[in-house]
C-alpha cells in the first residue's frame, strides 16, 4: 500500500497522467467538435485505430515519423468523410453507420497488418518511427513542476494547445457560432442561409482530425508499434469525457484528465500485484461512475429550471 | 408599385397532395396584406414558395416587378424577403445578438466582433422601434420578445417584404397589441407586410387589404374595410359559418368533479396553484379563462394525471383521485383533449384507426384474448371518420398526413366516444380552421347535453363565452373571478379579471365549489 502511495505522490505519476491523457484529450475534442454541431461521432474509436495503423505503416515506408502522422490523420479524416457521406447524404442512421465504421476499422487494420507483417497481433516486426519528445529548457528548470510537464511527446503539447484552439473556435469564431446553431436548431440556421450539411461536414472533418492525432499518438509515441484494437475504448471514453464537459473544451479536458488519472492509477496498482484484469477495469468503472454522477446532477439542475 | 406578384402558382407535393392550384396573389408596396383561409387552404405553402423553402411546380413570381426564381431562403433574403415562422427559428442557448448575426457575422481577424454585433442589433432595434435585450440568451425571453427578435432578424438582413405566419397564435392580448403597433409603424415607413391568419378579428384590425384562399385557390382579394367578418368567413369555407354557436339550455345534475383547495408548487419553487376550489356538474360546461401561464396548464396536468405532487383534494365521482396517473384516471371515465395535440394527443406516425383506439385497444370489442381484432377496429374507425367528418383517405392513413383541424377531429373523435363522465378540454380549437372549430364546439355542446361534465380551458374568450355555463378566471395561480351565469358578460369584463385589475370577493369565489 505504501508503495502505491509513494507512486501516486511522485512527479512521475503526474507525468504519466499527462501522457495517458493525451489520446483521451484528442478523442474528447473530436467528440466535442461533432457534438456541438449535433452529430454524435460514435466512430471516433475506428478513426483513431485507422490513424494508429497508417501512422506506423507509412512511417516505416517513408522512414519519416512526420509522414506517418500525416498519413494517420488523412486516413482518419477519410473515415470521417465516409461517416459524413453516409449520414448527411445517404441519410443512414448515424449510430449504425458509426458502429459499422468501427467494426470495419478493426477488421481492416488487422487484415492489412497480417498481409504486411504476417502477424495478426502487432506490428513489432515492422520497423516504424515515433514522433519526438520535446525538451523545453525553460520548462525543465522549474522545480518539481518541470519534471511533470517537461520532456513530453510533441503531441501531448499539441493536445493541450488544441484544447484552447477548439475553445476559441467554438466560442469566438463565425464557424463556431454556425456549428452551435446547426447543432441546436438546424431549421434556424437553414432559415438564415447557413448550409447545415456543410457545417456538419466541416465539424466531422475537424473531429476526424482530432481523432487522427489521438490515434497517431498511440502508435507513434505512447508505444512504438501498432497492435490490434489498440485504441481499447479510448474513443468511447472521449465521448464520455465530452459528456462531462458539456460544450466546453476546458471542461472536456478536465474530464479526459480524470479518466487519464484512472488509467495511470491502474498501472500503479499493477505494481503491487493486483491482477491486471481488475486494474484494467478501473478507467471504465470511473467512466460509468462519473457519468452517473454527472447525469444525476444535470437532472436535478433541469428540474430546478422547469 | 407591386411588391409581390405571384401568378398561377401550382404546388403539387411529391406525395400527390395539391396545395396550390393556380394561385394569383399580389401585394402592394407598403401595405399590410392579410392572407386568410382555413387550415390546409394553402396559405403557408404559398408563403413558403415565396420564401424559397418550397419550389413551385409551375407559376411565375415577380418581386418589385422583376421576375425571380426563388430556389432557397438565401435567394429570398437577398431579394429583401423576410419570414417570421410560426415556430421561431431561433437558437435558444445563444444570445439575441448571436441569433441576429448568424450567417452574417461581423469579424475582427478570425473572431466574431461581438461588440459590433451588439451595436448593430441595438441600432436596428432603435431604428425600427423594436427594443430587444441584445446580450440576453433567447431562452430567457418571453414569447413576445422572441417574436420581436425574429422580426428584427429579418429586418437586419434588409427585408423590405415581411411575411408573418400566424404571429398572434402564441401571444397574449397585450403582446398582440404591441406587435400590431410595431407592424403599423413598419408599414408606415414603407415596409410591405404579409400577415397569415385565420383570426378574423385581427385581420380586420390590422390589414389594409386581404386575400382569401380556399382549397388552394384565390377566392378574392378585398379592401379590408369593405368586407365584413361574416363575408370573409363565408368565402373561406364556402358556406355560412355559424360564428355564433347556439347554446342549448343546460340542466346540470350531480357533481362529477370536485376540486378542493388544490395547491401546487413547481420544481423551481414557484407556487403556481393556490387554493383552487371548484366543481363541475354533469350536464354543464365550466369555463376556465385566463391569460396563458397563470396556472391553467399545471391545473390541467394535475387533474389529468400528467403532473404529480399537488396538495389538496381532487374528487371524481365521489372518489379521491388526487395525484393518480393518467391511465388510472382514464379507466375512471375521464377524457382529456390536451392543449398540445401533436405532443400529447396523437401518435403522428400511427394511423387514424390506431389513434382512435389508443385508449381502449385492450378492451372489448377491439381485442380478444390474445390478439387484436382488425375488422372491428376498422369498422369503428370508418364510423368515426364519417361521424366526425375527418377528411382523410381512410382509417389506415397516418395522422401525420392530416391538417391540424383534422388531427384535432381524430382526437375529439376518440375522446368523445370513450363514454366518459368528465371531459377536460384544453384549448380544443387552438390553431384549427373555422369549419373544424365550429364542429368541435358543437360537439362540446352535444356532450354536455348528453350529461357529460365538461371542463373547458381556453385562451379564446369568445369560445369561453359561447360555450360555458359558469366561468372561473385564473390569475397568478388563483381563482380571482367567478361568474355563475354567463348572460351579459363581455370579453372586456372578463379581461379585467384576467389581468388582475379586478377581483371578486372571497365568498363569491367560494361559490364555484358547488356541493
Amino acid at each position: 500500500m505504501n508503495s502505491v502511495l509513494r507512486g501516486i505522490l511522485s512527479t512521475q505519476f503526474v507525468y504519466s497522467i499527462l501522457r495517458v491523457s493525451t489520446p483521451l484529450i484528442f478523442a474528447t475534442l473530436g467528440a466535442l467538435l461533432s457534438d456541438v454541431s449535433g452529430v454524435i461521432n460514435i466512430a471516433l474509436e475506428g478513426m483513431m485505430l485507422m490513424s494508429a495503423f497508417w501512422g506506423v505503416m507509412v512511417s516505416a515506408w517513408t522512414g519519416s515519423a512526420w509522414m506517418g502522422l500525416l498519413a494517420g490523420v488523412v486516413s482518419s479524416i477519410l473515415l470521417a468523410l465516409a461517416l459524413a457521406y453516409f449520414h448527411l447524404n445517404l441519410k443512414t442512421d448515424l449510430i449504425l453507420a458509426g458502429i459499422a465504421l468501427n467494426i470495419f476499422s478493426s477488421g481492416f487494420t488487422v487484415s492489412l497488418l497480417f498481409m504486411i507483417s504476417g502477424d495478426k497481433g502487432s506490428s513489432a516486426s515492422v520497423k516504424s518511427y515515433v514522433l519526438p519528445r520535446l525538451n523545453i529548457p525553460f520548462l525543465g528548470k522549474i522545480p518539481i513542476l518541470g519534471d511533470m510537464i517537461n520532456n513530453h511527446h510533441v503531441l501531448t503539447y499539441l493536445a493541450f494547445l488544441s484544447v484552447f484552439l477548439v475553445q476559441y473556435l467554438i466560442y469566438k469564431t463565425p464557424l463556431g457560432l454556425k456549428m452551435k446553431a446547426v447543432g441546436e436548431n438546424p431549421d434556424a440556421a437553414q432559415s438564415v442561409g447557413v448550409s447545415v450539411i456543410r457545417v456538419k461536414y466541416i465539424a466531422l472533418i475537424l473531429s476526424g482530425l482530432m481523432a487522427g492525432l489521438g490515434g497517431a499518438f498511440l502508435s507513434m509515441g505512447y508505444v512504438s508499434w501498432f497492435a490490434r484494437d489498440m485504441t481499447n475504448g479510448r474513443g468511447f471514453i472521449g465521448l464520455a469525457a465530452q459528456a462531462l464537459g458539456g460544450h466546453s473544451a476546458i471542461g472536456g479536458m478536465l474530464g479526459a484528465l480524470l479518466f487519464g488519472f484512472a488509467e495511470a492509477l491502474s498501472y500503479t496498482l499493477q505494481a503491487i500485484q493486483l491482477p491486471s484484469e481488475i486494474t484494467n477495469m478501473l478507467p471504465f468503472i470511473f467512466t460509468i461512475v462519473a457519468l452517473i454522477i454527472y447525469a444525476r446532477s444535470r437532472l436535478s439542475k433541469l428540474h430546478a429550471l422547469r | 408599385m407591386k411588391a409581390v406578384e405571384m401568378h398561377n402558382i401550382v404546388k403539387i407535393y411529391p406525395n400527390g397532395v395539391v396545395a396550390n392550384r393556380g394561385v394569383d396573389f399580389e401585394v402592394e408596396e407598403g401595405e399590410i396584406h392579410a392572407l386568410v383561409g382555413e387550415n390546409g387552404a394553402g396559405k403557408t405553402t404559398l408563403m413558403k414558395i415565396l420564401f424559397g423553402i418550397e419550389y413551385p411546380t409551375s407559376g411565375e413570381i415577380r418581386v418589385f416587378g422583376k421576375k425571380v426564381h426563388i430556389t432557397n431562403p438565401h435567394v429570398a433574403i437577398s431579394l429583401g424577403i423576410g419570414m417570421v415562422h410560426q415556430h421561431f427559428m431561433l437558437v435558444p442557448s445563444l444570445t439575441v445578438a448571436e441569433n441576429m448575426i448568424l450567417g452574417m457575422e461581423p469579424t475582427k481577424f478570425t473572431s466574431i466582433d461581438y461588440q459590433r454585433a451588439v451595436k448593430m442589433v441595438e441600432e436596428a432595434a432603435e431604428k425600427y422601434g423594436l427594443p430587444v435585450p441584445a446580450k440576453e440568451k433567447v431562452l430567457d425571453l418571453p414569447v413576445g420578445i422572441k417574436q420581436r427578435v425574429e422580426i428584427l432578424k429579418a429586418l437586419i438582413r434588409g427585408a423590405k417584404i415581411l411575411i408573418l405566419d400566424e404571429p398572434t397564435a402564441v401571444l397574449t392580448p397585450q403582446e398582440t397589441g404591441e406587435l400590431f403597433q410595431a407592424l403599423r409603424n413598419l408599414a408606415k415607413s414603407g415596409m410591405t407586410i404579409i400577415f397569415i391568419s385565420h383570426k378574423l378579428k385581427e385581420v380586420k384590425e390590422i390589414s389594409d387589404r386581404l386575400t382569401i384562399l380556399r382549397n388552394g385557390k384565390n377566392v378574392g382579394t378585398f379592401v379590408t374595410s369593405e368586407i365584413s367578418e361574416e363575408e370573409i368567413s363565408r368565402r373561406m369555407v364556402g358556406r355560412e359559418v355559424e360564428l355564433v354557436i347556439e347554446r342549448t339550455e343546460s340542466k346540470p345534475r350531480d357533481v362529477v368533479l370536485r376540486v378542493e383547495n388544490l395547491e401546487y408548487t413547481r420544481e423551481d419553487g414557484v407556487k403556481v396553484l393556490n387554493r383552487i376550489s371548484f366543481s363541475v356538474r354533469s350536464g354543464e360546461i365550466l369555463g376556465v379563462a385566463g391569460v396563458e401561464g397563470n396556472g391553467q396548464r399545471e391545473l390541467v396536468e394535475i387533474l389529468t394525471g400528467l403532473r404529480f405532487g399537488a396538495m389538496g383534494k381532487v374528487i371524481l365521482n365521489g372518489e379521491n383521485i388526487t395525484n393518480q396517473p393518467s391511465h388510472i384516471l382514464r379507466r375512471k371515465e375521464m377524457a382529456h383533449i390536451p392543449e398540445d395535440r401533436v405532443e400529447l394527443g396523437v401518435a403522428l406516425k400511427a394511423t387514424i384507426a390506431e389513434n382512435l383506439i389508443s385508449d381502449r385497444y385492450y378492451k372489448d370489442p377491439f381485442c380478444g384474448r390474445m390478439v387484436m381484432k382488425p375488422q372491428k377496429i376498422r369498422e369503428f374507425a370508418e364510423q368515426a371518420i364519417k361521424n366526425f367528418n375527418i377528411r382523410a383517405d381512410g382509417p389506415d392513413s397516418p395522422v401525420m398526413m392530416l391538417s391540424g383541424g383534422n388531427i384535432q377531429k381524430v382526437l375529439v373523435a376518440r375522446e368523445f366516444t370513450s363514454d366518459a363522465k368528465l371531459l377536460i378540454a384544453d384549448q380544443p380549437t387552438r390553431g384549427i380552421d373555422v369549419g373544424s372549430t365550429e364542429f368541435v364546439r358543437k360537439k362540446l355542446i352535444e356532450a354536455k347535453d348528453e350529461g357529460v361534465a365538461v371542463l373547458l380551458v381556453s385562451a379564446d374568450l369568445q369560445e369561453i363565452l359561447q360555450l360555458s355555463d359558469r366561468i372561473i378566471v385564473m390569475y397568478r395561480g388563483e381563482i380571482v373571478g367567478y361568474f355563475p351565469k354567463n348572460e351579459g358578460l363581455t370579453e372586456e369584463e372578463l379581461g379585467y379579471y384576467m389581468l388582475g385589475v379586478r377581483r371578486h370577493e372571497e365568498s363569491r369565489i367560494k361559490e364555484a365549489l358547488i356541493s
